[in-house]
């Protein structure tokens, strides 16, 4: 049987995009995945040590680059393990056979009797003196990857599979491991004057003012984009806190004009049935979140390099090559004198400010020939002018049929957009692009595609088995607000919505949710995440240890076809909510790394448990006030819970699924329907602050 | 103007020459090279620029450089050269402590500072000691594992 290929090696098709053995006792990989703070890197590198029996201390994974790397795309979805993992295995894989094919020439004898050990060739177990390096050159490193290159034996794993300790960490906490560390001879500092709401326009600088009290500082504009720039970083870092008192900023009515969208879209599963509808069985409840801020640790970070008609950008984008094509595209330049190399940044949670940055010192650089140019962004900016996670609201109105089960079920989502990154529907995407020109505004936007997972519709169809099931989604886009792609995007508030909606039907029909679910599920992986998080937390013998706590339960499949993940969470109430003990349960099939799918399961517990917390944006009217960490806190050391968490169906013949977006919505929906069982009334608007919990007291 | 400031960091003399009073965060990674300290936020908020001024964590992102003439400072640079600085990053390393890894060179001094100062913390102490610090990746389990890991190790040898 010939497998399928991956589409990543179906896009970059020959071995020698994926690696080579060009420096003696160097692997080199080539990805077009990046490191997000997830520990992707890691992970492959096992995979490719695995397939060429070698030590992961060889690997060399080469940074992302629009000229060298193969294009993966993007760097999103949790499909990383999934895709590049399986192409960097095969690519290892056949790579390690050519290798053995040219020693086995070279030798004159039968590749069979060829082993390789630490990359050195051995006959019949004894050493050759010849290695992969001595060999490399008699490869045709031209050739077709192949799908049916890994033997049909179950893999026996040595590295893939163990707890190997990250190898950027060590950088990243004792030197210089992201760009932000960067430092490049001559290079200049700037900080980009962000417009202070869509399309502001630059009415005035006070040049002679800026001069006078920084006078190490210059100024660059270019319409409503407006830059400040020093040899010296705190110089321009100083400069722009005071903007205020140089820059004046004007409303021109009218110039934003709100995108067109595609109209509402339905899924309808199952047959209508015909169940008299009372108010005793059937439940209409409106949930909602609001505009979540990334909030990345480190502001993001760029420099470009304009050298001899080459633009060079690094940058910590997700997506270097779309990135590239909507740099060269706003500065009209050829994309084959645009290169961009992908330099780590803070933690990545989506599409935050790393493509605008870019794109920010591209524009600097252009004007400062043969300097590099380096742009940070503020606090303030990183929280307030990147895009947003998009805010939504869904409704589910339902109805019980005989012997407790649901008979209808439907579900409206109503979200602004989660997907306008930089080439997102043929649009460039980036906040500098429209104060260069307004036209650059984007004038239709779609959600993303089911193929992908949907956006606003991810995990808008619940895994349950209703008998009919009516789902619509519609992209709102009337608000200004910028928002975009938010770690498990759409999923969280559906799966937020769907699981507290199951909590009410259960109460409707007085069963236990845990059993309410079972009743209603055929998945099996499903019935195991769910069956295996109940036992270790022991429900429900333990319901309501004591007053004013209380526990809840949540499940998902992420995207229908990723990760399982169940959720436990035990909260106490008085005036405010805190989450105590957290109980997760995963199935994510083959773990390459254990201990990184912990961390990226828990760690996407503890984000979710913080924006179902704490976290929404404070508009003013249609806009987004600047704002910092004062007003807008998170999770914080003193507020973690207790968590446990467990790994099933870790088999070495499962395919691996990405672990990132796994555990966002059913940890929102535990902590919801805890927070309902220790209250006696349900908070169906996010997030669950003081003020909410009192309202929904007041006014449930 | 041109003020010299000198200072002992990570145990050698140093000074940088600067026509101003910047925040000693700049002086470290500009002048001085020393990347490991990172801009956070610029407002005490998030802890990510935190060093250690004569063994007490303080933010360097406001602390102006001149504040720290005469004084020890030490940044994560600075902690392998020390038993309870390696203790610290033995233990971040077995505990596969951190995601990102933004936060934890300033988390790795102020957990430097407590132990220094008390060398069996309970877990409220290092709570208490890490909750100046944010984490966005939601790796703070790991962090305290590994801070009390690296506390067990230290009480043992007193």
């Amino acid at each position: 049987m010939i497998a399928e290929l991956p589409k990543s090696i179906v896009d970059n098709p020959r071995l020698g995009q994926w690696i080579s053995f060009d420096i003696s006792g160097r692997v080199t990989v080539r990805t077009g995945k990046v490191e997000l703070g997830q520990g992707i890197l890691t992970a492959l590198a096992q995979i490719v040590a695995e397939e060429l029996a070698i030590g992961m201390a060889s690997i060399d994974i080469a940074a992302a680059d629009t000229a060298l790397s193969p294009n993966e795309g993007i760097t999103a979805g949790s499909q990383s393990v999934e895709i590049s993992g399986a192409s960097v295995r095969l690519a290892a894989a056949q790579a390690h056979a050519a290798l053995i094919e040219a020693g086995a020439r070279r030798l004159g004898v039968s590749p069979d009797a060829l082993t390789s050990r630490d990359g050195a060739l051995h006959h019949d177990g004894k050493e050759t003196g010849l290695d992969f390096w001595s060999v490399a050159a008699e490869v045709d490193w031209s050739q077709l990857i192949r799908s049916d290159v890994l033997g049909s034996a179950p893999p026996s794993h040595r590295i893939v599979g163990t707890n190997a300790l990250r190898i950027d960490m060590a950088a990243k906490i004792g030197a210089g491991g992201f760009i932000h560390d960067l430092d490049l001879p001559e290079m200049l500092h700037a900080r980009v004057i962000r417009q202070p709401f869509r399309l502001a326009r630059l009415a005035h600088v006070d040049e002679p003012l800026l001069s006078r009290r920084y006078p190490d500082v210059s100024v660059f504009r270019q319409a409503d984009f407006l830059a400040l720039i020093a040899r010296d970083e705190y110089a321009v870092a100083r400069a722009q806190d005071a903007a205020d008192t140089f820059v004046r900023w004007e409303d021109v009515s009218g110039r934003w004009k709100p995108a067109a969208n595609s109209g509402p879209k339905a899924t309808i599963i199952g047959q209508p049935q015909e169940t008299a509808s009372t108010n005793s069985n059937r439940i209409a409840a409106d949930y909602a979140r609001g505009n979540i801020a990334h909030g990345s640790i480190g502001p993001s970070c760029s420099i470009a390099w304009l050298k001899d008609g080459q633009l060079t950008v690094w940058t910590h984008s997700q997506g270097i090559f779309a990135l590239r094509d909507q740099i060269a595209r706003c500065l009209g330049l050829d994309k084959a004198n645009v290169r961009l190399i992908h330099a780590q940044g803070s933690g990545c949670y989506g599409h935050n400010g790393a493509d605008d940055a870019a794109l920010d010192a591209a524009i600097i650089a252009m004007h400062q020939t043969g300097r590099p140019v380096r742009v940070q962004w503020s606090r303030i900016d990183e929280l307030s002018r990147g895009p947003l996670g998009a805010a939504m609201s869904a409704r589910v109105e339902a109805t019980l049929g005989q012997g407790g089960q649901i008979s209808e079920w439907s579900m409206t989502v109503r979200s602004a957009p989660h997907a306008q990154r930089p080439g997102s529907g043929g649009h460039v995407n980036l906040t500098s692009a429209e104060a260069l020109d307004a036209a650059f505004l984007p004038n239709a936007v779609e959600d993303l595609p089911a193929a992908t997972g949907g956006g606003a519709s991810r995990n808008s169809v619940a895994i349950y088995d209703f008998a009919y099931q009516h789902v619509q989604v519609e992209i709102d886009t009337s608000s200004p607000i910028r928002t975009s792609s938010l770690r498990s995007l759409g999923a969280y508030l559906n799966v937020y919505s769907i699981e507290c909606a199951m909590d009410e039907l259960a109460m409707l029909a007085d069963i236990d949710p845990l059993a309410f679910r079972l009743n209603h599920l055929s998945d099996p992986r499903a019935r195991a995440v769910l069956e295996e998080v109940a036992a270790m937390c022991n429900w429900p013998a333990q319901k309501a240890p004591r007053e004013g706590y209380g526990r809840g339960i949540g499940m998902a499949r992420y995207k229908g076809k990723g990760a399982y993940l169940a959720a436990v969470a035990e909260v106490s109430v008085d005036d405010t909510v805190r989450l105590e003990r957290l109980w997760l349960c995963a199935d994510a099939g083959y773990l390459v790394n254990p201990e990184g799918a912990r961390s990226q399961i828990e760690g996407g517990a503890l984000q979710a448990a913080s924006w179902t917390l704490k976290e929404e944006v404070q508009l003013e009217g249609d806009r987004v006030p600047a704002f910092d960490w004062s007003v807008y806190p998170i999770l914080r050391f003193s507020e973690v819970p207790e968590v446990v968490t467990r790994f099933i169906g870790d088999r070495a013949d499962e395919p691996s699924l990405g672990t990132g977006e796994a555990s966002q919505g059913p940890v929102a929906a535990a902590i919801g329907n805890a927070v309902s069982q220790a209250l006696g009334v349900r908070v169906r608007r996010l997030p669950l602050t003081r003020d909410r919990v009192a309202e929904a007291i007041n006014f449930g | 103007m041109n003020n010299a400031v000198s200072f002992r960091l990570n145990g050698q003399n140093v000074t940088v020459n600067r026509s101003d009073d910047a925040p000693l965060v700049y002086a470290l990674r500009n002048e001085l090279g020393l990347k490991a300290t990172r801009f956070g936020c610029g407002q005490e908020s998030c802890g990510a620029c935190v060093v250690s001024v004569d063994g007490q964590p303080i933010y360097s992102c406001t602390r102006p450089l001149s504040a720290v003439a005469g004084t020890d400072v030490l940044t994560a640079e600075g902690l392998s050269a020390d038993p309870v600085g390696v203790a610290l990053l033995d233990a971040f390393r077995d505990e596969h402590a951190g995601q990102c890894g933004y936060c934890l060179s300033g988390i790795l001094v102020s957990a430097h500072a407590l132990l220094r100062a008390n060398p069996t913390p309970g877990r409220a102490a290092i709570l208490a000691a890490l909750d100046i610090h944010l984490c966005r990746c939601g790796a703070h389990g790991s962090i305290i594992r590994a801070v009390e890991r690296a506390a067990a190790r230290i009480g043992a040898e007193v």
